[in-house]
């Protein structure tokens, strides 16, 4: 049984990462399981300079997910590079780092200091609902992502992931953005913006009023748009969107992704991600599959 | 080091209409638990409710290995957790929480609580009596009716006062006006609180201007109880207000030191 699967270059020895900002850089979760279990690992969304995040309340749960609006929280490039990388690099395991920006040049410098670290590719974030500048404002066109992703494209010789926000008319013209601009594989979705308002309060509950909503919730929402890019671009997929076990990462790979990540389902029980690992291999044993990426984009439609 | 475990429940007692307390056996969250550490409890092995629900710690038992807490039901997820029986598999994340009380170096300490935020007030005092520290308990309530553990906090201090907002029971008024009374005879080394959070904001200015050194235990919505999601932000009280920073309740606290966070 051969779990393997390489994603646009990135060797891993199975299909099960975990989705950025939903495991920190891995410290967290280390103190229950070994690393080395997951295929890959993408950081929390790391930026130029640190960044503070948002006012509370940051997060709040909704029917089967979660609103979260952190607003990318995080140490910065320079301090990752010096304290979280040698702790990752232990581990036999792919290290992709989720890269954001507010302007253009941003995401340029931040991805040439990237390309000098012993990673082993970059996630582009085009996509977090939560800040005011960047991200997802890049992320919603076509030109848009087409235009950054080129200009990143130019600095990093890496394996690049552009990650894709739902928020969109058609996600497909934005994923062909991302292969236009030379990226070497596409991950969504990321979250969806959403609101949920205390009725005693008469207030939005999140601080900054909307957040991303991720969890089961938002599942079939994802595995469509995977299907969708998959037909339409020519480049691999990473998928994600409310993936708890094994049988959703099936779903999401019949659908076209190559790799799959756990994101919301790391903070309901910190065992998510291994314990996906495992539900693929039983689905495997279950139907014979000797190599699990022959089931890639293998769903018969009706 | 937190761990995950299904632990029994082997005795529930309903304290009042909404309140319950439940023991469980799990020897190494017993173990390793330390006054003000919280447990994450997932209710249902479904994602609804989704996410897991953090409960401070009421008491511990190391020998025989139990984990007590003390919850309200407030919502669905709570109140599932109240239909469970004794002898179900409760799933259980913990002990969880870096920021805990600490009371060695202190002699004579008070200790205020109000409402539900008196549970995870009762392992401290508990310990700290059995250190021989002094400790006089000062605990508020709404009326007679929410007064809760009034025998069992009463054995692990030296003098407890009870409090209510209408004087149906014990003292009128709220518990802080009576640490105010006692603050300059009692001359306490420490001040250790948990409760709604306009009494944590008056303890705090309180300890602040008087100069003594004060334990809070915080709450604010929480994600993974673990550090990784960053959702139960609190504002330290150094940073400036253009470039605020943040720290965890979930990793920092749930006990942080009250003149170094803004609440």
């Amino acid at each position: 049984m051969n779990t393997k699967i390489n994603l646009a270059g990135i060797e891993m020895k199975n299909p099960v990462t975990v989705a950025s900002g939903t495991f920190g850089y891995g410290r967290e979760f280390n103190q229950f399981f070994d690393l080395s279990k997951l295929g890959g690992i993408i950081t929390k969304g790391t930026t130029l300079k640190p960044k503070s995040g948002n006012k509370p309340p940051r997060i709040c749960e909704t029917p089967s997910g979660m609103l979260n609006s952190i607003g990318l929280q995080n140490p910065g490039v320079e301090y990752f590079a010096q304290n979280d990388l040698p702790f990752l690099r232990k581990f036999d395991t792919a290290v992709i780092v989720n890269a954001c920006g507010s302007t253009v040049e941003e995401y340029v410098e931040l991805c040439k200091i990237l390309n000098t670290l012993d990673i082993d590719g970059v996630e582009l974030n085009l996509s977090c609902p939560n800040v005011k500048a960047g991200c997802m404002a890049f992320g919603n066109s076509y030109e848009g992502v087409r235009e950054i992703t080129s200009q990143v494209r130019k600095v990093l010789d890496k394996p690049l992931i552009v990650k894709l926000t739902p928020n969109v008319t058609d996600i497909a013209s934005i994923a062909k953005g991302a292969e236009d601009g030379g990226a070497d594989a596409v991950s969504l979705i990321n979250t969806l913006l959403g609101m949920s308002i205390d009725i005693d309060k008469r207030k939005p509950v999140l601080a900054n009023n909307t957040g991303g909503l991720s969890g089961p919730a938002i599942k079939p929402v994802a595995v469509r748009m995977v299907y969708q890019v998959s037909k339409a671009a020519n480049i691999p997929i990473l998928g994600m969107g409310g993936i708890v076990d094994g049988k959703d990462a099936i779903e999401f790979m019949l659908a076209g992704a190559t790799a799959i990540s756990i994101g919301a389902g790391n903070f309901i029980d910190p065992y998510t991600s291994v314990n996906t690992v495992k539900g693929i291999e039983e689905y495997m044993k279950k139907y014979n599959i000797e190599n699990l990426e022959d089931i890639i984009g293998t769903v018969k439609m009706n | 080091m937190p761990i995950q475990t299904y632990s029994e429940l082997i005795e529930k007692n309903k304290l009042k209409d909404d309140i319950y307390h439940f023991k469980v056996k799990s020897e190494e969250i017993a173990k390793a638990a330390k006054p003000g550490n919280f447990i994450e409890i997932r209710v249902s092995d479904t994602t609804a409710p989704f996410l897991r629900r953090p409960i401070s710690i009421y008491n511990l038992d190391k020998e025989k290995g139990i984990v007590e807490f003390i919850f309200q039901v407030k919502g669905k997820g709570t109140e599932i957790l109240a239909n469970k029986k004794v002898g179900d598999k409760i799933d259980v994340l913990g002990p969880l929480g870096f920021g805990t009380f600490k009371y060695e170096n202190y002699q004579k300490i008070a200790v205020i609580g109000g409402g539900i935020g008196v549970f995870p007030l009762y392992e401290l005092s508990k310990c700290a009596k059995q250190a021989n520290k002094q400790i006089n308990i000062y605990l508020g309530f709404r009326n007679k009716e929410a007064v809760v553990l009034e025998e069992e906090f009463k054995n692990v201090c030296d003098k407890l006062i009870i409090t209510t907002d209408d004087g149906t029971y014990g003292e009128t008024g709220f518990a802080i006006n009576f640490v105010k009374r006692d603050i300059e005879k009692e001359e306490y080394d420490c001040i250790y609180a948990c409760g709604p959070l306009p009494m944590l904001k008056a303890v705090r200015e309180l300890a602040i201007e008087k100069n003594i050194p004060c334990q809070i235990s915080l709450e604010e919505r929480m994600g993974c109880g673990i550090g990784a999601c960053l959702g139960c932000a609190v504002k330290t009280a150094k940073s400036p207000k253009e470039s605020p920073e943040y720290w965890h309740v979930c990793k920092g606290g749930p006990v942080f030191e009250a003149k170094e966070v803004e609440i």
